[in-house]
């Protein structure tokens, strides 16, 4: 059925932290490995190695850049994958019932088999978090790694998706939306996390982080000062006797 | 959006010849026989050309009848079912009245309401997307609805398809004069789609890769839109006045009715091309489209 739960149990998603994200893309390359080797059909690439190569991602990586408050540029890097909205447009609209919300943890899937490949789902979307798959004829999105998160066969800190295993910054988060005891939603509560696009009435669940203002970047700035005013031993002394030479 | 051929023609083809079942059904003319069949096997020709053309913007055709099970949200769906419904009954219309000369009005009536419920329908599919403001409107099921009204009374070149045309011109203008703000209007903006404050000029800096992908070629279509205001009175020349004047001041024939149809088929599809050409996508904003260029 192509409506959606009035409700779900759980709400699974994503809370990505734009202050810390360095803009490396390892979350978009660990997520094309694992989706394109794993669930349903492969992440297909054109022309891979040519003049104009193309192909289907689940998550992409897009950098801004913004006027500071004091004035300097300042640069965002900008992961986007799906959002699994409560009020997901792209699965009222699927004439197949492809496209499912699951009531059990919100998430949003597509059933590959039942997919004609329309690309209504792809134009509902206001966030492009679904590309039709060239070589496969269906689309394709983000499924939270649903072979990972429930899956006993894997180590339980690989029990989480790919992008988020992968970040070597910590910039990604994973975890129940709907539990406001939740680490994410403690993360969202205390660095006001917010929507993308909330005009849009699509009550995406995954949240962003927004970019620390300058004079709350406090976190490395004492590892920047001197160690010690002076130092001792041996080097001390060869600093001070070739001082006074 | 981009202007796929095969969805142009689907839309224009099914829009004239669901027009046509509707004057047909509703007694458009006093024709019988092979006349009244031919005529009738004209509509569902336009109707199956345009259904199998939209067939072949599919990825996987050959599953299309599940796309007839989930009409309780979907209008793509509900369109699949009105048009197999209109089909059905306009041949149970069309055999009785060309062979067995039974003008059923019932039948008829019948045919009528279906063929404009599923315009309807089609045109639901665009006014749904709060993703595109140019179709998320009113205007849109208004001007798809006239379109075929106005298409389908021309080959019968009746007194009233002149009146029709011209009012489908007019809320085509209409139309227009709103699409072309409605992207403003709609308040999604680089600033909301990104959370960065728009008194920060958000900009994008780096797209997320060099070459092109899906929802660029999809959704972040721009060509064709410098010339969009010649073409946009090219189609109305072509599909209203041109066909408005040859009724108005031509003694009625079958080649008058041929010449205007064909003036007015030709015009619909340049307007259905800008339809889908200048209608722009909220997802453009990431990737640079509608902000600040640097």
């Amino acid at each position: 059925m192509t409506s959606l739960p009035a409700t779900t149990e759980r709400s699974l998603g994503l809370v990505i932290d734009l202050d810390t994200c360095v803009g490396c893309h390892a979350c978009v390359t660990a997520c094309k490995e694992w989706n394109t080797s794993a669930y349903g059909a492969p992440l297909s690439d054109d022309d891979p190695y040519g003049a104009a190569p193309s192909g289907t991602f689940l998550n992409r990586v897009h950098t801004f850049e913004y006027t500071g408050e004091d004035g300097t540029p300042k640069v965002v890097h900008f992961p986007k994958s799906c959002l699994h909205c409560a009020d997901a447009p792209c699965v009222t609209v699927c004439p197949t019932g492809a496209s499912l919300k699951r009531v059990e943890d919100g998430i949003v899937l597509v059933n590959e088999d039942d997919c004609i490949g329309c690309g209504l789902c792809a134009w509902a979307c206001p966030y492009g978090a679904r590309e039709m798959d060239q070589a496969a004829g269906i689309m394709k999105k983000c499924t939270l790694c649903v072979d990972r998160i429930d899956n006993r066969n894997l180590p339980e800190q690989d029990r989480i998706p790919a992008c988020v295993r992968t970040c070597p910054t910590g910039a990604r988060h994973f975890g129940d939306l709907a539990d406001p005891e939740s680490s994410v939603s403690q993360l969202v509560e205390k660095r006001n996390g917010f929507d993308l696009m909330p005009e849009q009435g699509t009550a995406p669940v995954n949240k962003y982080l927004p970019p620390r203002r300058n004079e709350e970047i406090s976190i490395l700035a004492p590892l920047l000062d001197p160690v010690t005013d002076g130092a001792g031993g041996f080097l001390g002394w060869l600093d001070r006797a070739l001082n006074r030479l | 959006m981009h202007p796929a051929p095969s969805i142009i023609i689907f839309t224009v083809l099914s829009g004239l010849g669901f027009g046509m079942m509707t004057w047909l059904g509703l007694g458009a003319t006093a024709t019988e026989g092979p006349e009244a069949l031919t005529l009738c096997a004209i509509a569902i020709a336009l109707v199956a050309a345009g259904l199998l053309s939209s067939l072949f913007h599919l990825g996987h055709p050959e599953r299309f009848l599940k796309a007839l099970t989930q009409w309780r949200s979907s209008w793509l769906s509900r369109e699949g079912i009105a048009s197999i419904a209109t089909i059905a009954t306009f041949m149970l219309f069309s055999g009785l009245w060309g062979v067995f000369s039974i003008r059923s009005a019932a039948l008829g009536t019948l045919t009528a309401l279906l063929a404009l419920t599923t315009v309807f329908c089609t045109a639901m599919i665009y006014a749904q997307m709060k993703t595109v403001p140019r179709w998320h409107s009113p205007l849109t099921p208004v001007t798809f609805l006239l379109a075929a009204v106005a298409g389908g009374a021309v080959p019968f070149a009746k007194h009233l398809a002149p009146w029709l045309l011209l009012l489908l011109g007019t809320g085509l203008v209409i139309d227009a004069l709103r699409g072309h703000l409605a992207f403003q209007r709609s308040g999604t903006t680089l600033a909301s789609a990104t959370g960065l404050a728009p008194g920060r000029r958000p900009r994008l800096l780096a797209p997320p890769h060099t070459g092109s992908n899906y929802l660029m070629r999809e959704m972040v279509y721009t060509a064709g839109r410098t010339n969009a205001p010649l073409l946009f009175g090219a189609g109305l020349v072509l599909a209203v006045l041109i066909p408005a004047l040859v009724l108005l001041s031509l003694q009625t024939g079958p080649a008058v009715a041929i010449f205007a149809t064909v003036s007015h088929t030709a015009g619909v599809i340049v307007l259905r091309y800008l339809f889908f050409a200048q209608a722009e996508h909220v997802v453009g904003l990431y990737y640079g489209r509608h902000g600040e260029k640097i």
